[in-house]
């Protein structure tokens, strides 16, 4: 069961801030580079769901695509299942790794008939036409549509929670192993929502797919995950059981982001001071030091790495 | 709402019979529909609902920001004892800012981006100035601007004063706008999901700078949003808004702790509160019903779990017990 599926050893991915131009390069003028994720840690389970919570701005998304092959690492390695993933077989793991965005009407064509949205990852298998609608039909039951009503219709003509059903159905149509599913409930109801999450836990325990669910709501990672890794400032501070890190926090920014979110249990908010750091310029030592309420002088200097406490895994020098 | 008259004097604002419809080419959207709604001084409402419920074109209502398609149908919004349909525009400019203001979703829109804070900050002041009829002494101007920028708990407000809107984060702007809002003295603060394009962290901030305004100064606040858990956390009484009509109204513990219609029930519900291996969550079944063309009798029928009868022909009156109303046949209707 513990049969690692993907696997990222310090992995990191910068950006330059702005466009290398003619002038930039005549007068050799350095471009400050945003360090969207910096030598990042994780590796997912077979049949695991792990959630990737933080804030805007940290990392989170940019570590998603570059699991997916979406983006190409600036150093570190991604293995999936035993092989290292690189430039040039990146084609070949593409049916067995999938992505759900956030905003199904963006990530869409509107112009195309649901049926060829959803069987386009099947694109490269060689299949018949015959056999890519019955994966289509079987995939549209799947995620609770009905295959005939819906085959030749657009996307402008679902709903939110249709849409994104949709988008589910063609990321699993390939029968993928791993699915990195990108805020999908954000832009939904609250009604709805509770609908998708439904969805994606039953075909999860049917199919055993293991997730990375990216979110910045606290709620829903409880409800889905088994693990929940935080991410602050491009990098992994805190990871672990979802239970464990949920109601006793380690690091004093998971603390932090958690008693900040509303909830209907507790009125009073306790909101961190500061605001979230520059990628481009990060603060030295530990990322989170200038908010921290148990900063000490080796966190101003140095940065602590992820080291395992009491069956979880925190970067932060209170627990070394 | 039955207000005596003795009583009224202490409402912020009004709203009778409100109904809003916007003109559409398949025919007229009906958005709001006789809605009644009071507000007294230094009380934080939040309403609550989804998408298409209504509740931002009733905060626009309000300040008379509704686009160009939208026609107040009937009723009366009466703040601080004036009707605000029947103001002119100058007056209108007067009131925006004196007796409401309002504060968007993106904060980031809400400033001039080619100029700097400061000079945004004192037309607010001038305004006020005029208003009032007094002169704009430069160097008391300054100190006030500093001191509102403060009082939102900006740090450093003496260098944010004279950066641009691009060099703030979103929190920092939101707080800008807040400020300014403040130099003005309104009355009521309206804001609509102030806090969505906000961190988590950042919003906490925000909604906690809210709070104490509303303690400190004694300002009413309407808080719209489509997320109970930030309406809790933000008033003092929640109103749950369906289809362009208020389903449920009272005080923000109780609604939350045992709310009585069920829709609010059913959105209290649908918050997570559980994991994977305890069960489904629970959802509302069925769509957002169609504006266009709403259902019949009760709106909410089609999704309802206890739907009866006659909630497919009748629309049902407001249930008042003590301090709270709900529209549903449940409570007798």
């Amino acid at each position: 069961m513990d049969e690692t599926v993907i696997e990222a050893k310090q992995i990191s991915r910068y950006f330059l801030a702005s466009k290398k131009g003619l002038l930039e390069s005549v007068f050799r003028r350095e471009i400050p580079i945003v360090r969207a994720v910096d030598q990042v840690d994780i590796n997912i389970n077979r049949g695991e769901v792990v959630a990737l919570v933080g804030e805007s701005g940290c990392g989170k998304t940019t570590l998603g695509r570059l699991l997916t092959t979406l983006e190409t690492p600036t150093s570190g390695e991604i293995i999936f299942k035993g092989e290292p993933i690189t430039e040039h077989n990146k084609a070949k793991f593409r049916g067995k790794i999938q992505l759900v965005f956030q905003n199904p009407l963006e990530s869409l064509d509107p112009r195309m008939a649901l049926r060829d949205i959803v069987v386009e990852p099947l694109e490269r298998m060689n299949l018949s036409s015959a056999e890519k609608t019955s994966m289509f039909e079987s995939a549209l039951s799947y995620v609770g549509l009905d295959s005939h009503v819906f085959a030749y219709r657009r996307p402008s003509d679902l709903s939110g929670g249709q849409r994104q059903r949709v988008a589910v159905a063609r990321a699993i149509v390939s029968n993928p192993e791993f699915v990195v599913l990108d805020e999908p409930t954000s832009a939904l109801d609250a009604s709805v929502q509770s609908q998708v999450l439904n969805l994606l836990v039953k075909l999860h325990k049917n199919f055993g797919f293991a997730y990375l669910f990216i979110t910045h709501n606290i709620a829903v990672a409880r409800y889905v995950s088994d693990r929940v890794a935080i991410m602050y400032a491009g990098k992994v501070v805190e990871t672990g059981p979802t239970a464990q890190v949920m109601t006793h926090p380690k690091h004093p920014y998971t603390q932090a982001l958690l008693s900040a979110v509303p909830t209907t249990e507790n009125k009073d908010l306790v909101p961190p001071v500061g605001e979230v750091p520059s990628l481009i310029n990060p603060p030295s030592g530990c990322r989170f030091h200038p908010r921290c309420p148990y900063v000490m002088e080796i966190c101003k200097t140095t940065e602590p790495k992820l080291r395992v406490s009491e069956g979880e895994e925190v970067a932060c020098w209170l627990y070394k | 709402m039955t207000a005596q008259s003795t009583e009224l004097q202490y409402e912020t604002l009004q709203v009778h019979d409100l109904s809003i419809v916007y003109k559409t080419i398949y025919g007229d959207l009906k958005a709001v529909n006789k809605l009644n709604l009071s507000l007294r001084r230094a009380e934080s409402v939040a309403v609550v609902g989804e998408s298409g419920s209504g509740k931002s074109t009733l905060g626009l209502s309000i300040v008379k920001l509704l686009p160009g398609n939208a026609r107040y149908k009937e009723g009366s919004i009466t703040l601080n004892g004036q009707d605000v349909e029947k103001l002119k525009d100058r007056d209108l400019t007067r009131m925006r800012g004196s007796s409401a203001f309002m504060i968007f979703q993106d904060p980031l829109n809400a400033l001039n981006p080619v100029k700097r804070v400061k000079d945004q900050m004192y037309e607010a002041l001038n305004t006020r100035n005029s208003r009032e009829g007094g002169t704009l002494d430069k160097e008391a101007g300054l100190k006030e601007l500093i001191e509102s920028l403060r009082s939102v708990r900006m740090p450093d407000p003496e260098l944010i004063i004279n950066r641009y809107p691009h060099q703030l984060s979103g929190g920092q702007i939101q707080r800008v706008v807040i400020a300014m809002g403040l130099l003005m003295r309104p009355k009521l603060l309206i804001a609509d999901e102030p806090t969505s394009a906000l961190d988590v962290t950042i919003q906490a901030q925000v909604l906690k700078l809210m709070r104490d305004l509303q303690k400190e100064y004694g300002m009413s606040i309407l808080f719209v949003t489509h997320d109970i858990s930030i309406a809790y956390a933000v008033s003092d009484r929640i109103i749950v808004m369906y289809a362009g009509e208020i389903v449920e109204d009272g005080p923000t513990e109780k609604v939350i702790r045992k709310s009585l219609h069920p829709y609010s029930q059913a959105l209290i519900a649908s918050i997570p509160k559980k994991t994977k291996d305890q069960g489904d969550l629970t959802t509302i079944t069925g769509s957002p019903p169609n504006m266009l063309n709403p259902p019949s009798g009760c709106r909410f029928h089609p999704r309802c779990p206890f739907v009866m009868e006659k909630c497919l022909t009748t629309s049902p009156n407001f249930v008042e017990n003590d301090d709270r109303r709900v529209r549903c046949f449940l409570y007798g209707g």
